[in-house]
């Protein structure tokens, strides 16, 4: 399309046909400088370097404040780790403990029960007689007679 | 049988061929205009580099199924103009006004005007009136700067920005007369 025939066609639009071949000048004006603006801004040297040296400062000091955090991660896991299983061996052994206290009770009481019967047997079962005795003792008497 | 699968294979791998030229020479002859008109709409260098890229990307995607009822550069451009929009509405958005330090005042767009044959007072004259029209242009509507923008600066038809924003021509008109009035109100009012 002709400029010629774009102003027309633009005069078709507005109300104010007979001011629009003023103002058209200016806004052939606008669209030259918009245009060296985005043809200078589009051909510009882009920034690639700018971003590349930009991750060279950043990449490095991320990686090491990843690097450690995962170490630390890792050693805090590894001690945390430690830690439980060093809790369960004492658990473990406090439990065993328990277990050879309660055995040890068990038989010393078992031993004073058996020491108490001995001693019943020995002391008291011997000062009572026997059922049968003064039927012995008068079995005796008759034969000796 | 396999004879007539390599056949379609064959000729499945050059209509991607073909395709994939066309596109390619659809960037090299289009990517200025689509980065002039986002750059115009952003007055952000980096915003409309990286909305021309999404732009490209999302025609190479959906390049199958443009049927040509319309030019490429249309097609194109109607993918820019919803880009710009849903860029602006994002919530990515935010981030953008907050660093919009880097978008360019569009009134300072009057010093690229070419000196061409004129004297230092014309141009100077010429630069003042430029820039008042970029303080006009920030000030319209979403949507009357972007036919504003493609009439004036890309130089399309009245059928052609229809078709491109999805509007009837009439509205076309409509939103373009407004934003015609208010700039020559303007630099009526500042002569």
């Amino acid at each position: 399309m002709k400029y010629e025939d774009k102003v027309e066609a633009d005069k078709e639009v507005c109300n104010f046909a007979d001011e629009l071949g003023e103002l058209d000048e200016t806004l052939k004006d606008f669209r030259l400088s918009v245009q060296a603006w985005s043809e200078a801004a589009y051909n510009r040297p882009r920034s690639s370097e700018i971003v590349v040296a930009r991750n060279q400062i950043w990449r490095p000091a991320v990686g090491w404040a990843l690097g450690c955090v995962l170490i630390a991660g890792g050693v805090s896991a590894e001690i945390y780790s430690h830690h439980r299983e060093q809790m369960k061996v004492v658990a473990a052994r406090a439990v065993e403990q328990q277990r050879l206290a309660a055995i040890e009770s068990s038989l010393r009481a078992r031993q004073e029960d058996e020491d108490l019967l001995a001693k019943v047997d020995s002391d008291v079962s011997r000062e009572v007689p026997s059922a049968m005795e003064p039927l012995a003792q008068m079995m005796a008497a008759d034969e000796t007679q | 049988m396999a004879a007539g699968t390599a056949l379609d294979m064959t000729t499945m791998a050059t209509a991607e061929e073909i395709a994939a030229e066309e596109f390619s020479a659809v960037v090299t002859n289009h990517r200025p205009r689509i980065f002039r008109f986002l750059l115009s709409s952003t007055r952000d260098v980096d915003m409309a580099e990286t909305l021309t890229q999404e732009c490209f990307l999302k025609a190479h995607r959906n390049w199958a199924s443009f049927r040509g009822e319309s030019s490429a550069m249309t097609w194109l451009m109607r993918i820019a103009i919803n880009l710009q929009k849903d860029h602006w509405r994002s919530r990515r958005i935010q981030f953008w006004r907050q660093t919009q330090s880097h978008a360019l005042d569009l009134s300072e767009v009057s010093q690229w005007l070419p000196s061409g044959e004129r004297s230092a007072e014309q141009r100077m004259l010429a630069q003042e009136r430029v820039g008042q029209v970029g303080k006009v242009i920030e000030r319209l509507s979403e949507r009357q700067r972007t036919i504003f923008l493609l009439r004036y600066v890309d130089e399309m038809e009245l059928s052609e920005i229809a078709r491109a924003t999805g509007l009837n021509e009439g509205t076309v008109k409509a939103h373009l007369s407004r934003a015609l009035a208010r700039v020559r109100a303007e630099l009526g009012a500042k002569r």
